[in-house]
Parts: C-alpha cells; structure tokens; sequence
C-alpha cells in the first residue's frame, strides 16, 4: 500500500514520476533530510572514499573484461595486451590495480574510525555486521582477482591460500580439490575465479552496500562524541545537532574526494606497482607450477592475517598447527562480528571511554600493523615470536573488552555535540 | 466464528508443508551447481592415475614416467645402495624421517618406499623446480661419502637415494613422494595403496 503521506513534487513530470515511483522520497530521505550531526571530523570522509573506489573498481573492471582472456594459455599474454597494446590499457589497468589497494587503505581507516567513535555499538548493530560482510566478501573478491593476471605470484599465493583449506581435517583435501576443480591450479580454476570476481561477488558486495547504508540511514549516523543526536529536536522534529547530508557534507565531502583522488594519481601515475606490494614482483612473470618462487608473500593487505597464520607453530591436542593457523587466522576475522557484544562500555566515543580502552585500542592497532609487516617479509625464529605476541595482543583486545570496558571510570558524556 | 471460518491449523501446516517441499526441492537444485565445480572429466582423464611395467627394469636402474605433467621416477635399488641410504648419517639431512608433508602417510623410514628396492619420487627439485641428476654411485658427486641420490645442476641440491634433502643446500624440503601402488608387474602411479 501506498504510504500517503509520502513526499511528492508539487507539478510537472517529477510529480509523474513521484505517482509512480517515490522519488523525491528517496532523496530526502537519503540526501537533502537526512540529518547528519554536524561534528563530523576527517575519519568520517572514507565510506564516501569507499563508494568512490566501487565505482572505479567496477568501471575499470569492466573496461578489462573486455580485453581479458579468461584461461591459463590466454590470461598472461592479455594482460600484457592490455598494458602494450589496448589504447590506454596501462592506464585502465592500473587504476584498477592501485584501486584494489586503495580500497582496503579506504577500508581499514573506515574501520579504525568505527573503532575509536564506538560506530558498531547500539543501535548499528546490523550496520556493523553488513560491513564486516562487505569487508569479508572484499577479501574474496580481492584474492580471486590476484589470481587473474596468472603470474607467479598469482599463481603461488592462490597455492598458499587453497591449501589453506586443505588443512580441515578429514573433507580439507576434497574441498581444495572441489575449489581447484583440478589436481592443480589451473586454466580451470582461472575460469572460475573469473566468474566469482567479474559476476558473483559484485553483485553481493553491491546488494550489502545498499543494505548497509539503508541500515545507517535508519539509525543514523554516529559522531566523535557517540552522542546521539535525534535526542534533541527543534519543533518541526529535526536533530537540532544535524545537517542535511546534501548540501552540507556532499560539498565538504568534495574536497575529501579531490585531495583522495590526487593520492591516487600520484600513485596511479608514479608508483603503479606500490614499490613491489600492490603489484608483486614475481607476477611480472607468467605462471609455472613447476618453479616456486623464493618467498611467497600474499599483497600487503592480506598480511597482519597471513602473519596470525604463521605464527601458529605449535600442535594443540588433536590440533595439528596447520590447521590450529587457519582457526585463528579465520578466528581474527570472526571475532570482528560480534565485537557489538564484546563492548559493555556505556559510551561509545573514545572520547569518553577511560584509559584500558584507549590503551587497548593503541596496542591493537600496533599490534595489527606489526602483523603486517611481519606478514610481507620471511619468517625467521624472533619474528615468529614477536608475531605470537602480536597475536596474543590482537585477540587479547576482543576477548578482554567484556571486561575493561565495564570496570574503567568514563568520563561523562554531554548533552549536545561538540565542536 | 472469529476467525472468519479460517482453519488456522490447516493454514499452518500447509505453509509448513509447502516449506518443507520447498527446501527439499531448493537442495535438490543445489546439487548440479555444487557437483559442478568437481573436477571435470577432461581434468579427471589428464590427472588420471599412470601405469608403467617394471618386471624389466634392472636393479639401480631408473625409468620417468609422466603424471599430472611432472616426471616422476622410478628406481629400482640393489641391494648396496639399499645399504649405504639406510645407514647414512640422518644428521646430515634437513628431514630424515620425513616429518614434512612430501609423502602420503603410508610412506615412512629411512628409505621412503613401500618395497625397499623401488623408489617412486616426484622429479622435481623443490627449491626451484629443476630436474636433479640421477647419480646413484658412490663418488660421483664432489661430496664426502656421497650415499648415492640426486644432485640439482641448477642452485647445487643435493638429495640421497630416498630423496632426502641435504643440510645447507638451497632446497627446502624433500624430494615429494607420489601416491603409488603395485598390481603384478606394474606400479600405479597416482593411486593409493588399497589399505591406505
């Protein structure tokens, strides 16, 4: 049934357009009335940044498909095709490359900020949760991609990560053999890597993007100060501590995207390859299951996991380490989910929250970041020792949260938003 | 009556029953796109296991047969060097009891086989996927008490007669094990033993 109150043009084809389909509705419910508080700070600039690097990744990534040849005799030659021969392939492919890693750059700082305002926290609940699946599926998305090229590292990293699989106990080897659909990586497993990345998870990842943001603009967006402002109303009902997101943060949020897009450039132009970790160096070399090469490192995005994954060294009952590596590689990322429920603070903002948090909060972004780092470079016996630490601290910050954020003293919380 | 003559529960279970149609007939549709993704009967026939004749190979002999687009070798062992690999020092391998996943589980000891006098190895040097040499004498190789085995021309690996990799030499780990068994005169590579 038609909700009659519904917004509609006064006259003319919009209101035509209104009778038929809620147009102007939509707008003003996403843009021109959608109140968004008005202290919003340079963290709140990435999920616009993320919307932007969709746009790019699937423009792009269409423009590739239709020069890309989809098989393991084709797929290294059509990528250096694309590079030589396409009329401004390089550049095409390049933007889609550096926008993969921009994308993730884009992602963890969108994250890190839910972290420090307490974004995930009552009611965003389900934002949180259709994030942390778009943030999951990105991976996904993001691993089958690098297979593409069918370089050497596309190549053995897809090794590395299939076999990951195989560790399950019992069904481990079927299932990498299911995923290959070969003995080995091969033409086929290319072929169907290309469906999943070019068809599949797109259409997914862009459904949770749009259940994403409805679930935000139900509740409302969070602030530094996790105050929630549609306590406070004016007469006719608008947040007296909000703005319209269009006009007020569409403009501000321009000059976001400019200084975003002159980065990108730069890198885009200067340094396409991210000094040997947004294009690895082995991948500029085609695929051989023969030759492994030296030191096979997954792209940096991936490491503060791979890192979790080595640093299991040891066997834990029936738990052979293999696969106890893959638990908590899959455990760092699953604890993520319910974080909601791991804070039992009662205030969101960082602001706010007393020192355990913000020392925790400090020690899980180092420790993620180390993790990184020891992720792209070989193992050696003290690294895999600080990476165990790093990985006690990292899951440290989950598990304990239930506990330091109940017994530390906060600091009250205002009224109305500041600043 | 209330409810405007609606049979409540014969709603209920109609809805329950149509439900359960529904999920049966939403797996069963599940099942060609799940099985889809096995390997297909191209892939199957291309790593379909291989058979080779061995009544006629001599002892210290090799021959290479082909599986799954690698050589892989297989040496029948007199008696001596049967001797020298089993009494080699394991301090001077990196994996003497093959503790690292190159083998299937039914592959153990010193000489890595299931009959001591064949031995069935993946010819692929594992540091960067060069083919070693075979050279099963003593002295043939610029080693001090050379057990006999492999040496790789390309980064200098050497491996002994079961495959195992030296200390200090750039390959990693062990010369890999295929799956194999025998059936009379023949070995099947690529299939495991029944008992396995």
């Amino acid at each position: 049934m038609a909700n009659p109150n519904k917004a509609k043009a006064e006259k003319g084809l919009m209101r035509w357009v209104d009778d038929r389909f809620p147009a102007t509705q939509m707008v003003q419910d996403h843009l021109t009335k959608y109140y968004a508080p008005k202290n919003f700070n340079f963290f709140y600039i990435f999920g616009v940044l993320a919307l932007l690097v969709l746009v790019n990744q699937i423009l792009t990534g269409v423009w590739l498909t239709m020069s890309y040849n989809p098989s393991g005799e084709g797929a290294f030659a059509s990528v250096e095709y694309i590079m030589r021969d396409v009329e401004w392939g390089w550049l095409i492919r390049y933007l889609h490359s550096t926008g993969a890693s921009a994308f993730f750059v884009v992602i963890y700082l969108h994250m890190f900020r839910a972290l420090l305002y307490g974004s995930y926290k009552a009611p965003r609940e389900l934002v949180w949760i259709f994030g942390m699946t778009i943030y999951l599926l990105l991976m996904a998305e993001a691993f089958m991609g690098y297979l593409l090229p069918w370089g050497q590292m596309s190549y053995w990293g897809a090794q590395v990560i299939i076999s990951l699989f195989a560790t399950i106990p019992f069904v481990g080897p079927d299932l990498a053999q299911w995923i290959r659909g070969d003995f080995l990586i091969s033409g086929i497993t290319l072929n169907r890597f290309f469906a999943l990345h070019v068809v599949a998870l797109p259409i997914v990842i862009l459904a949770l993007v749009v259940l994403h943001i409805i679930a935000l603009h139900e509740v409302g967006s969070n602030n530094p100060d996790g105050v929630d402002i549609k306590e406070k109303k004016d007469e006719s009902g608008k947040p007296l501590d909000g703005i319209p997101f269009h006009p007020y943060y569409t403009v501000k949020d321009l000059v976001g995207i400019a200084i975003f897009l002159f980065v990108f450039a730069v890198v885009v132009f200067y340094f396409p390859e991210g000094g040997g970790y947004f294009l690895e160096r082995p991948n500029f070399e085609p695929a051989n299951p023969m030759v492994t090469p030296d030191h096979i490192a997954p792209v940096w995005y991936f490491t503060p996991f791979y890192a979790i994954l080595r640093a299991i060294t040891f066997d834990l009952g029936p738990l052979q380490a293999e696969f106890l590596g893959v638990l908590f590689m899959g455990g760092a990322i699953a604890i993520l989910f319910v974080l909601p429920w791991l804070d039992r603070s009662p205030v969101r903002s960082m602001r706010y929250k007393g020192w355990m948090s913000r020392s925790m909060l400090i020690i899980f972004a180092l420790s993620f970041v180390i993790l990184g780092v020891l992720g792209a470079i070989p193992g050696t016996p003290v690294r895999t020792a600080v990476a165990q630490l790093c990985t006690v601290l990292y899951f440290a910050f989950f598990l304990l949260m239930p506990f330091y954020t109940k017994l530390e003293k906060t600091k009250p919380v205002p009224e109305r938003v500041t600043g | 009556m209330a409810d405007n003559g609606v049979n409540r529960g014969r709603r209920r279970f109609l809805v329950g029953a149509t439900t359960v149609v529904g999920a049966v007939g939403a797996v069963g549709v599940a099942v060609p796109f799940v099985a889809s993704w096995q390997p297909s009967a191209r892939a199957r026939a291309a790593g379909a296991p291989v058979r080779a004749d061995i009544s006629q190979l001599e002892p210290g002999q090799r021959i290479t047969v082909e599986w799954r687009g690698r050589p892989v070798w297989v040496i029948s062992r007199t008696e001596e060097m049967i001797e020298r690999t089993e009494n080699s020092d394991p301090g001077r391998f990196s994996d003497p009891d093959s503790e690292r996943p190159q083998q299937p589980a039914y592959i153990t000891g010193p000489l890595r086989s299931s009959r001591p006098e064949i031995g069935v190895l993946i010819g692929i040097c594992t540091h960067l996927g060069c083919s070693p040499l075979y050279r099963p004498e003593p002295d043939a190789v610029d080693m001090d008490d050379w057990p006999g085995g492999f040496f790789c021309p390309c980064h200098g690996s050497y491996f002994d007669l079961a495959g195992r990799v030296f200390r200090n030499v750039p390959a990693p780990t062990n010369l890999e094990v295929p799956p194999y068994r025998f059936e009379g005169d023949d070995i099947i590579v690529g299939e495991d033993e029944e008992n396995a």
